[in-house]
């Protein structure tokens, strides 16, 4: 490249008047109270189509008077704002709709989770087992699922966090562009895409017929363990990467070895983000089910130990594998005990899990302001 | 001030070298080793599936791949994988498209539309879509969602049923319990993820993209279609094959609301169907030896169908991360 | 061709704080006005407060007039795309779109516009490069994409994409502070010629540049961290530079801060 450009010889052309562009600043726009004029206006005339031809539902209403609004709305700023503005307001109307189709979803699910399962809670409800209940009757309880979900999902924590957090450091600390390191991360990240049924039926081939045991609540925390550790390995690689390196040049160069300063300094930084990923791993597989199928089984007895496995009398019970048992005991009916005890143990679950991911958000927030 | 100390503090490494590179040495070793379960991990998983279920599959005396029924049990054993695969492959799809553009809508909404303050709280919400429980969005598509779209369907096989994917034939009850209501219920199921990651690829997009857009007199839409999705299009694929992965691999919900049939179909709308997941989940307890092993060999065709699906875009990722 | 500007009461805020106090004043039309003043100083926030570019940053704000050849462009119905086609901006660092070609770099806003005859849009990127002194150097990779350039000739084909909508004002953001010596003299060379058909405003923390290249210069300046920018002074570059009538004009051009 030349280092100065050539000058032209001729001026700088002035406009083309053939290129009419605008100079008004004014565009001609639809006044605010327009688009919600159009929306009562196409309230108005979906009640009249739903009361003069067949059309019915609720729903239905919903769609039609959101499908008219935008057309006529886009229709209108097309007349009076023009080709671009019209497109523009129809993406716009696309955005907002796509967000309230993704919201209403939620919304009835927690919804209907809270109508059918807050009448079946009660202190009762959360403290005893389904030991000798009748699935056809009322009663009993869900503390046994309690038990087994709590402690499994502990195990398998117990041995996702400190493997996944080493694993972090290494991938951090010494990996660091060597190809090793680069195969590890491309691993969790394709390891967090293992199905959930999957991972239960590696441990089944591997734990029970290949090594022999029987099922347990263990077994299923070795599953959980294979779903965890990816999610804990990446939320902590995350929040090393964060740590200033200053910080460890600084302890270098007091002479502290590598090692010391990574678990004085480096770890302790990144302490509260490492604690929010891990519980938010928690989060994550406790409301596994698939797996906890095929590796722990049902029981309607407390087992407070999750490595019992003698016979079927003393297997633990999981909440989802709770929920599941008492759906197929309900038969499709929702109006029979145990489809009441399903969404019990449901509600009961979001719960624990919406608990779990508050206070991970929590411990975000409190490190956040002490950074 | 430290260029004074640091010769000092070289000589006390110096000294103390061999007990120092003894800590490190090991403190090395152990994290190499925790890094390596992952990849001892993956490589267990596929080989133990893969021992696990050969033998069985062996046995099978029809092709494994091309048949629908799943008979291990027979005394002529017959099973294959094409009835779920079909089903796994439908309602997967399904659940893409209904996902994918509602995903990146709200993806767009969180970072352009939305005002700031709601836009975190906003997002946060959806993702609470992510915390529920996948039995939990079977119970809720068996019991809520599956009564609640008769009529949809009824109207679909009426005005669309010439195209053939969502036509009642006669004798059909239409219960719901279909590949379309699972298909729904998985892509509510992805939004979460798919929406999440795109969010963070639109949120990279160079400020300065976005004003040169504006400054040369984009609308907000123009803005977004000049400086966002060509700079986003491939995280947004990558997103939305994760979703993928997700959808193939969902277990219970599907499970539960798709009523157990092996065979093909394309009416969408009828019920009937089995996926690998759910066919696992809905044989295990009563299988013999040989069908566990069947399953296994169902599962191994799963893993590897997953694990395609991520391989391509985690490769699409860190391309466009190295790029 | 070419407009006024007049800034009367100009507030702007970034959420609760405010970060330009009371601005007003008048730009000619056809002439170079210069922003000088320290980092922080609400410069180019009043830049960009000039054809509503402030107001994309979530949360920022904007009180008072500015008027355009009379109008006020913070005015109902005004379109804000209409006013950033009337006044364009050239930014810091070079920003072409880095998926499209030369090409369509400098035709985006006409494209946007609803321009799509290719022998149209040939022309305009034909003069645009022109005018921006680039068109000899890329003629012959019209097709290849923008990022391939040098950082220069990357600021002026974000120069010449601004000027294809053919806009009134064009409002510079320090255009050479990443640029080397050589480009730097290219856009200054370039800014000369294009003072005869458009009124152009560049921030710059480069008081040579400024000496160098406007007619006019406004300084500005703040009390201290935290509180908001003023205009301190605002008159021709060569009083400004020779003989300023405010204190703290004297001691930032003769070097005491900033």
């Amino acid at each position: 490249m030349s280092a100065l450009p050539p000058i032209p010889a001729h001026p700088v052309t002035p406009a083309q008047p053939g290129l009419a562009l605008p100079a008004a600043l004014t565009g001609r726009r639809l006044p605010s109270w327009a688009p919600p004029a159009v929306t009562a206006g196409a309230v108005a005339v979906a009640g009249l189509l739903f009361a003069a031809t067949p059309l019915q539902g609720r729903a239905g209403f919903v769609v039609v008077t959101a499908l008219l609004s935008v057309g006529s709305q886009t229709a209108l700023s097309f007349a009076v704002e023009g080709r671009r503005r019209a497109v523009d307001r129809m993406f716009s109307a696309f955005v907002y709709a796509s967000f309230a189709v993704a919201a209403v979803p939620l919304v009835l699910i927690l919804w209907y989770t809270v109508l059918r399962g807050i009448g079946a809670i009660n202190l009762r409800f959360l403290t005893v087992s389904m030991f000798r209940v009748n699935p056809d009757n009322p009663g009993g309880g869900i503390y046994h699922a309690i038990v087994g979900t709590l402690e499994q999902a502990a195990l398998a924590t117990l041995m996702a966090a400190p493997i996944g957090v080493l694993a972090a450091v290494y991938l951090v600390e010494y990996g660091r562009r060597q190809p090793f390191a680069r195969a590890v991360s491309f691993f969790v990240d394709v390891m967090t895409g293992v199905p959930s049924i999957v991972a239960g039926l590696f441990i089944y081939a591997l734990w029970i017929l290949t090594l022999g045991f029987q099922k347990s609540g263990f077994a299923g925390s070795l599953a959980l363990f294979i779903l965890m550790l990816p999610v804990v390995i990446r939320a902590t690689e995350e929040m090393l990467k964060l740590v200033p390196a200053e910080l460890r040049e600084a302890a270098y160069a007091l002479g502290v070895p590598k090692w010391r300063t990574i678990l004085r300094v480096v770890l302790p930084t990144a302490l509260a983000g490492i604690v929010t990923g891990i519980t938010l791993g928690v989060a994550r597989i406790m409301g596994e089910t698939a797996p906890l199928l095929l590796l722990v089984g049902t029981n309607s007895r407390i087992e407070t130990n999750p490595f019992a496995s003698t016979d079927a009398q003393r297997l633990q019970e999981a909440l989802p594998t709770f929920i599941y048992e008492q759906f197929r005991d309900a038969v499709g009916n929702p109006d029979t005990p145990a489809a009441q005890r399903a969404w019990g143990a449901a509600l009961t679950l979001i719960a624990l899990i919406m608990l779990l991911t508050g206070l991970a958000r929590l411990i975000a927030r409190l490190a956040r302001v002490r950074g | 001030m430290t260029a004074t100390r640091v010769p000092r503090r070289d000589h006390a490494v110096a000294t103390r070298r061999s007990s120092f590179s003894a800590g490190d040495r090991v403190f090395r070793a152990v994290s190499v080793t925790a890094a390596t379960v992952v990849l001892v991990a993956m490589a267990a998983i596929a080989v133990f599936l893969v021992i696990r279920s050969v033998p069985a599959i062996r046995q099978d005396t029809t092709n494994f791949l091309t048949t629908r029924a799943w008979l291990p049990e027979e005394a002529r054993p017959i099973f294959g994988i094409a009835a779920l695969l079909f089903h796994t492959v439908v309602t997967s799809a399904l659940a893409m498209i209904i996902a994918v553009p509602v995903a990146v809508g709200v993806a767009l909404f969180t970072t352009f539309y939305a005002p700031r303050r709601l836009s975190a709280g906003l997002g946060y919400l959806v993702d609470l879509l992510a915390a529920v429980p996948s039995v939990i969005y079977g119970l809720w598509g068996f019991f809520f969602l599956a009564p609640n779209i008769t009529g949809l369907t009824l109207w679909l096989s009426r005005w669309l049923g010439w195209t053939g994917i969502v036509h009642y034939r006669l004798n059909n009850t239409p219960n719901n319990l279909s590949d379309l209501t699972a298909g729904v219920v998985l892509a509510i199921m992805i939004l979460p993820i798919v929406s999440s990651i795109t969010r963070e690829v639109f949120r990279q997009v160079p400020r300065d993209q976005v004003e040169a857009a504006l400054a040369i007199g984009a609308t907000r839409w123009e803005m977004i279609r000049t400086a966002v999705l060509p700079f986003g299009r491939s995280g947004v694929v990558s997103a939305a094959i994760l979703g993928l992965g997700r959808a193939l691999g969902e277990t219970l919900a599907v499970a539960i609301i798709l009523a157990p049939a092996y065979t093909i179909s394309v009416h969408l709308t009828e019920g009937g169907g089995i996926t690998f997941a759910s066919n696992i989940a809905l044989k295990y307890s009563e299988a013999s030896e040989l069908g566990i092993g069947a399953l296994l060999g169902s599962g191994l065709c799963l893993f590897a169908i997953t694990l395609g699906v991520n391989f391509g875009a985690q490769l699409l990722i860190r391309r466009r991360k190295e790029a | 061709m070419a407009m006024s500007i007049d800034v009367s009461g100009l507030n702007a805020y970034y959420g609760k704080f405010l970060a330009v106090r009371d601005v007003s004043i008048t730009i000619e039309p056809r002439s170079v006005t210069a922003f000088i003043g320290p980092s922080g100083c609400g410069k180019s926030t009043v830049l960009r407060s000039l054809n509503r570019m402030h107001e994309v940053i979530p949360g920022a704000r904007v009180e008072g007039k500015v008027l355009l050849d009379g109008e006020d462009i913070y005015g109902p119905n005004i379109d804000p795309v209409n006013v950033r086609r009337t006044i364009g901006m050239v930014f810091q660092r070079p920003n072409p779109f880095p998926t499209m070609s030369i090409f369509h770099n400098v035709a985006a806003g006409l494209r946007l516009a609803g321009t799509h005859r290719k022998s149209e849009l040939q022309d305009v990127v034909e003069r645009s490069l022109r005018g921006a002194n680039l068109w000899n150097e890329v003629k012959d990779r019209l097709s290849k994409p923008g990022g391939g350039l040098s950082g220069g000739q990357q600021q002026r084909l974000c120069i010449a994409r601004a000027i294809a909508v053919q806009p009134q004002v064009l409002l510079m953001d320090e255009p050479c502070s990443a640029l080397d010596p050589i480009s730097t003299l290219a856009i200054e060379d370039l800014i000369d010629e294009l003072k005869s058909t458009y009124t152009i405003v560049i921030v710059t923390h480069n008081m040579q540049q400024a000496a160098r290249v406007s007619d006019r210069t406004a300084f500005f300046n703040i009390a201290g961290f935290g509180e908001p920018g003023e205009l301190i002074e605002y008159d021709d570059t060569s009083t400004i530079f020779s003989r300023p009538s405010n204190k703290q004009t004297e001691e930032y051009i003769t070097g005491r801060f900033g």
